[in-house]
């Protein structure tokens, strides 16, 4: 930030910046404006690195926000910058390559130094910028121009340097030293696209203003992201959310079977306790109470059209067997199998799931026929549901115009202790076309559950 | 004051080997000038529990220490009266029902106790997703005005006020009225560059080149899907294994011998074995 700053000015930048960040989906509370705004008056506010994490500190409460306020931060904090190619003409200090007017394989070069050494070095960042400044400029129509990211990375393909850095990093190739080094090269190269992408971002919004660009360019955070639109680089990150999710499922069920239950009085502690007190009971101890050991039952879709929502919901499935005594998974599409053993605890989870779409017999016609599941289920697998069982199916009740069959799913909801459907269609869509929803939603409660902040909304309300 | 500036949080930390970013140290410093309790929330072995210690030897503060656990609650959180003093002190003088509930029945527990030390205190409150929800509540009195109710005292308010630190590794989301009242930071695993420090720092006698080597091979395991990630901690533990058993290099057969060090689960070492091309186990 500029030093010419006025206290009024200063005032109405972070007031957009907290209106930018409501409008994102942070959920930023009157409070907090006002803790960052003192965090503000006692911070050098010269240095942006404090100022943009004394913000994240008093204004970012999840970890899945910090991204979209990262992005935000650069543009409406946006870095000081000295000149198009940093420093003034006349001078190298970028390892002796004039950026202005060097040829792009002398570019690339430098680009490889910079990749093989560490990304915090300014120059890196001054690097970056320099290339958006040189080949970001793009045409977008007559007489109007604007900067894109794809342009510099087309011209420096970053990529293709890769192994070159690896001949430079290792004498030889092979084994778990190539494995380290490639790490650190795409840790490094991902961390150059992301700086140029910043760039770019921060030259549209000096051109067309910030409110325009901020509109567009956050992306939702990852618990908000809607299943069947998950893209793969999505589903990994989506990944590492499973486990919370399901010890998270696991607390909430044995915790709400202590709530206000105490066992029996246990007689001899009792009395071995009141010896402190001259043999007066003072205190009486209760034997704890026998836990309670939920059974889960899953039903799991696994056919295309939900395919990305049965990968995560089968993770979750997983996920669950380490945390649970009896779960017993099952996968269908037009028909039921037992999946529970290709799942077991300590098997391989990617593997486990490939297995299942080769070995289970879940297909015959390969289309969903949910009616048929559920005959086939209550007739093969009638005894897997008890009364201390919870059953859980998961799927977009898109059955094909088949019978739905609804009087067995009765029947087996009824024997279980409770029964839920996990649906990952928005309620919006729900009986549209071949969707069943209402009618199963009548037998077995049906909630919405898009996105694993629903999915976590879904376990907190659970009993 | 506890600092008077980010970079003096980041002298004063270094100085007790706890190596400081950015991050941490701005919100250290501002949890210190605000007067709000810091939360710190990350996966188990960053360093969080750490940092609230670092910060008590750095200002030479008392740490009084809160475990939380499932079915923690007032008695052993707050306070608790004595009751076997206060029935003797009935049975042996009748007059005395009026006086069995001052200061001398009172047990302190580490929240009142932090409350009314009069010397500078650094309260940490360990693992608070681990306690149940109730105890959030009981929480949210101490941490937005420093003071405690008791009813037959009234209300107890802070001689000086403690510096806070929660720490949880997010088993459960807390509740938007504590979040909303505390200073938050993430502490996530550090870069390589950072890691390799980090170790450095902690295992003095250690070869930079095996310190930057190990770090650089924790960066590679973190990035496969593991189901437990390595931590900081186990990071450390690898570095003093391979002190201990004078490795100066660190290849594909040592590494593969030690892996059980960092990785705890079977899954992940035959997992972390294939993808890196290491020989099997024998």
């Amino acid at each position: 930030m500029g030093t010419g700053m006025t206290r009024e000015s200063l005032v109405d930048r972070h007031l957009g910046f907290v209106q930018a960040l409501r409008e994102a989906g942070l959920p930023v509370s009157l409070a907090e404006g006002l803790d960052a705004a003192g965090a503000l008056t006692l911070i050098d506010l010269a240095d942006r690195n404090t100022l943009r994490e004394a913000y994240a500190a008093t204004l970012v409460k999840r970890p899945s926000y910090r991204p979209g306020f990262d992005v935000l931060f650069d543009l409406w904090f946006p870095p000081v910058v000295s000149g198009s190619y940093g420093t003034g003409a006349g001078e190298r200090p970028d390892g002796g390559v004039d950026l202005e007017h060097a040829e792009v394989p002398e570019l690339r070069d430098r680009l490889a130094d910079l990749l093989a050494g560490d990304p915090d070095d300014p120059a890196f960042r001054e690097f970056a910028r320099a290339m958006v400044e040189r080949f970001g400029r793009v045409q977008a129509s007559a007489g109007r121009q604007s900067w894109f990211s794809f342009a510099v990375l087309r011209a420096l393909s970053p990529e293709t340097l890769t192994a070159r850095l690896l001949d430079r990093m290792l004498a030889e190739r092979g084994g778990l030293p190539e494995k380290i080094a490639r790490q650190q090269i795409s840790r490094n190269i991902t961390r150059f696209q992301d700086e140029v992408a910043t760039d770019v971002r921060r030259r549209i919004a000096e051109e067309s203003g910030v409110e325009k660009i901020a509109r567009s360019t956050v992306k939702p955070p990852i618990d908000r992201i809607d299943f069947l639109r998950v893209t793969k680089a999505e589903l990994a990150q989506l990944r590492r959310e499973v486990y919370p999710l399901a010890r998270r499922l696991a607390t909430r069920l044995t915790m709400r079977n202590k709530l206000g239950r105490r066992g029996r009085l246990d007689f001899r502690r009792t009395v071995r306790a009141s010896l402190s007190t001259g043999g007066v009971p003072l205190t009486t101890r209760l034997r704890p109470r026998r836990p309670h050991k939920p059974e889960l039952v899953v039903l799991c879709d696994a056919s295309d059209s939900v395919s990305t929502f049965s990968h995560f919901t089968l993770l979750l499935t997983f996920a669950l067997r380490e945390q649970f005594t009896k779960v017993r998974a099952f996968a269908f599409v037009d028909t039921v199998d037992e999946i529970t053993t290709m799942f077991a605890p300590g098997a391989d989870v990617i593997d486990a799931i490939t297995r299942m779409s080769q070995d289970a017999d879940i297909t015959r016609f390969g289309r969903t026929d949910y009616g048929n599941v559920f005959e086939r289920f209550a007739e093969r697998y009638a005894d897997a549901v008890g009364p201390k069982t919870s059953l859980l199916i998961l799927g977009d009740a898109r059955s094909n115009y088949q019978a739905p069959a609804l009087d067995t799913l009765k029947r087996l909801a009824g024997r279980a202790r409770h029964a839920y459907w996990l649906n990952p269609e928005p309620r919006a869509q729900w009986d549209t076309g071949d969707s069943v929803a209402t009618g199963y939603g009548s037998v077995v409660p049906m909630y919405e559950c898009r996105n694993v902040a629903q999915l976590a909304e879904f376990i907190e309300t659970l009993d | 004051m506890w600092f008077a500036s980010p970079d003096e949080v980041r002298e004063r930390l270094t100085a007790v080997d706890y190596l400081a970013d950015d991050g941490i140290t701005t919100s250290v410093f501002l949890a210190g000038a605000l007067g709000k309790p810091l939360l710190t929330e990350g996966p188990a072995g960053v360093g969080k529990t750490q940092l609230a210690k670092a910060v008590a030897a750095a200002t030479g503060a008392r740490l009084i220490r809160l475990q939380c656990y499932e079915g923690l609650d007032e008695a052993r959180a707050l306070y608790e009266w004595n009751y076997k003093k206060q029935l003797l002190r009935i049975q042996a003088d009748d007059d005395a029902w009026d006086d069995i509930f001052s200061e001398e029945f009172l047990l302190e527990r580490p929240l009142l106790k932090a409350i009314r030390s009069d010397e500078p205190t650094v309260l940490l409150i360990d693992e608070t997703d681990k306690a149940d929800v109730e105890v959030e509540g009981l929480l949210l009195e101490i941490l937005s005005d420093y003071q405690i109710t008791i009813p037959e005292l009234g209300t107890i308010a802070a001689a000086r006020r403690p510096y806070v630190v929660l720490t949880s590794n997010a088993t459960r989301e807390l509740s938007e009225a504590l979040k909303r009242r505390c200073l938050y930071l993430h502490l996530g695993y550090p870069t390589p560059e950072r890691e390799r420090d980090i170790v450095l720092a902690q295992v003095p006698g250690l070869p930079a080149s095996i310190a930057e080597q190990l770090a650089r091979t924790v960066a590679t395991l973190r990035a496969l899907e593991l189901k437990k990630s390595p931590s900081i901690a186990e990071t450390i533990d690898w570095a003093r294994t391979l002190l201990a058993l004078g490795r100066t290099e660190l290849d594909d057969a040592v590494i593969g011998r030690t892996l059980g060090v960092v990785l705890k689960h079977n899954s992940d070492q035959a997992r972390a074995a294939k993808e890196l091309g290491l020989a099997a186990r024998s």
